[in-house]
């Protein structure tokens, strides 16, 4: 583990996530919401996301230095309402938060893959796993800054 | 079939050699380099992508090695092929293709006095990504290459009528993944034109007496990524009709390729090459193995 701080902080939020659950409502079963496993599913697979980042050298200088857990709730937040769940992603647009940070396509592929087995890795089916990324596609030109 | 195996075992431990010695390969996603065209180049089996080989992304280098081989009716076709990708931007490759000639021996003897039992092609191929990313642009991703192929021996070209024992394809084409297009599958598609004067892809020369220019030719394919892992699809591609010796047809294919991880693809596939030298309604087998470092 390259960075123990984080990883704690890391082990902590783990700690944590089972009280974040939005209660019940009513999505239907099909609903992309749904398949990700509402609110504390998508917390899982970002969790697990955040430990592969870390973990991956293409990509983790980029995120040195971050508050985890606020980057944890707000990228959460964003997964769950970009998926229709009943949340409000509350951070910064895309295109300013990326501004300074020359995300290169091999970065961009790197945290696409790293998603792509975070929600394998949580059990996700296909079918959702690729619903997902569709919905996440518009976002590159504002990530890379194009 | 059963000529099949010996070789493609062979091939397969030099790939796994191969595998071991590159434990890293680029960026780009799974299965997104495509597999290796029987002209060495990223693409399906018959067709090439606007893909680039291997899954070196906008800062890095990678390459594929490839062996194919593609038994019909009366011809079997051998392919070994190298491709290398410089930051997702230009590719360079390189194939061997060695057609087993079976059958036409005989014709070639009989009518020809021609003792001829294999043809042997080179192709040497560059292809450039003019703009944009197959997955992430609305667009999609295209790209422009050539296909220089050189016949080592022109005599069996020469007398059925083909005018030059070398030549450049031109082609542009794009490529796009549409993400949960298909019951929430992954949908590529891939369309490209190609300017050629190729006989039989340049394996029986190039231009004829029938026809002796450059003609434009569509080809085309489309892909439904099953998983991430399986890929199943079917490819088109239209041919010219140059040589008064016997016509051509286009050729067609239904595949599935396996990509168990970035380093390892296999591609099976029925393909369907018409007639080819008056022999006829040629069906049969491809398997390719392509090892990506």
């Amino acid at each position: 583990m390259r960075y123990p701080a984080i990883a704690m902080v890391l082990v902590t939020m783990l700690t944590f996530a089972g009280c974040q659950s939005m209660g019940k409502n009513s999505d239907p079963p099909d609903s992309l919401y749904h398949q990700l496993g509402e609110r504390s599913g998508i917390a899982s697979i970002v969790e697990d996301l955040l430990y592969r980042i870390v973990e991956d050298p293409r990509i983790n200088e980029q995120f040195r230095g971050i508050d985890v857990r606020q980057f944890h709730t707000n990228l959460t937040d964003q997964l769950c309402e970009l998926s229709g769940g009943p949340c409000t992603y509350s951070g910064r647009g895309m295109r300013e938060s990326h501004e300074e940070m020359n995300v290169t396509a091999t970065q961009f592929n790197a945290l696409a893959e790293n998603l792509i087995l975070a929600m394998e890795e949580n059990d996700i089916p296909t079918g959702a796993q690729n619903r997902l990324i569709e919905k996440l596609v518009p976002l590159y030109p504002q990530i890379r800054n194009l | 079939m059963t000529g099949m195996i010996r070789p493609i075992s062979t091939g397969l431990l030099v790939l796994l050699l191969a595998n071991n010695l590159a434990a890293e390969t680029g960026s780009r996603l799974w299965a997104t380099g495509g597999v290796t065209s029987i002209e060495g180049t990223a693409g399906g089996g018959l067709s090439p992508w606007a893909l680039l080989g291997g899954y070196a992304s906008d800062e890095e280098w990678g390459g594929t090695l490839t062996l194919s081989r593609a038994e019909t009716d009366d011809y079997t076709l051998a392919v070994a092929g190298a491709g290398i990708t410089w930051k997702n931007r230009i590719e360079l490759s390189l194939a061997r293709q060695t057609l087993d000639l079976d059958s036409l021996v005989f014709t070639l003897k009989d009518g020809f006095g021609l003792e001829e039992d294999e043809l042997v092609q080179d192709v040497f191929g560059l292809k450039v990504r003019l703009f944009g990313d197959a997955l992430y642009s609305p667009w999609g991703q295209w790209s422009a290459g050539l296909q220089h192929k050189r016949n080592h021996t022109f005599t069996v070209p020469e007398a059925i009528g083909a005018g030059d024992d070398s030549g450049t394809d031109v082609y542009v084409g794009g490529s796009k993944l549409f993400f949960a297009a298909v019951m929430d599958r992954n949908l590529l598609v891939n369309a490209s034109v190609r300017g050629t004067r190729a006989n039989q892809g340049g394996l029986l020369g190039f231009g004829g007496d029938r026809n002796d220019r450059y003609e434009a030719l569509l080809e085309g394919s489309v892909g439904l990524f099953v998983t991430r892992q399986w890929l199943v699809g079917t490819e088109y591609r239209q041919k010219p009709d140059n040589l008064g010796f016997a016509s051509e047809d286009d050729w067609w294919d239904v595949f599935i390729a396996w990509v168990p991880d970035r380093r390892l693809s296999v591609t099976a596939a029925l393909v369907n090459l018409g007639d080819i030298a008056t022999l006829e309604d040629q069906r049969g087998a491809y398997l390719s193995l392509q090892a990506s470092f």
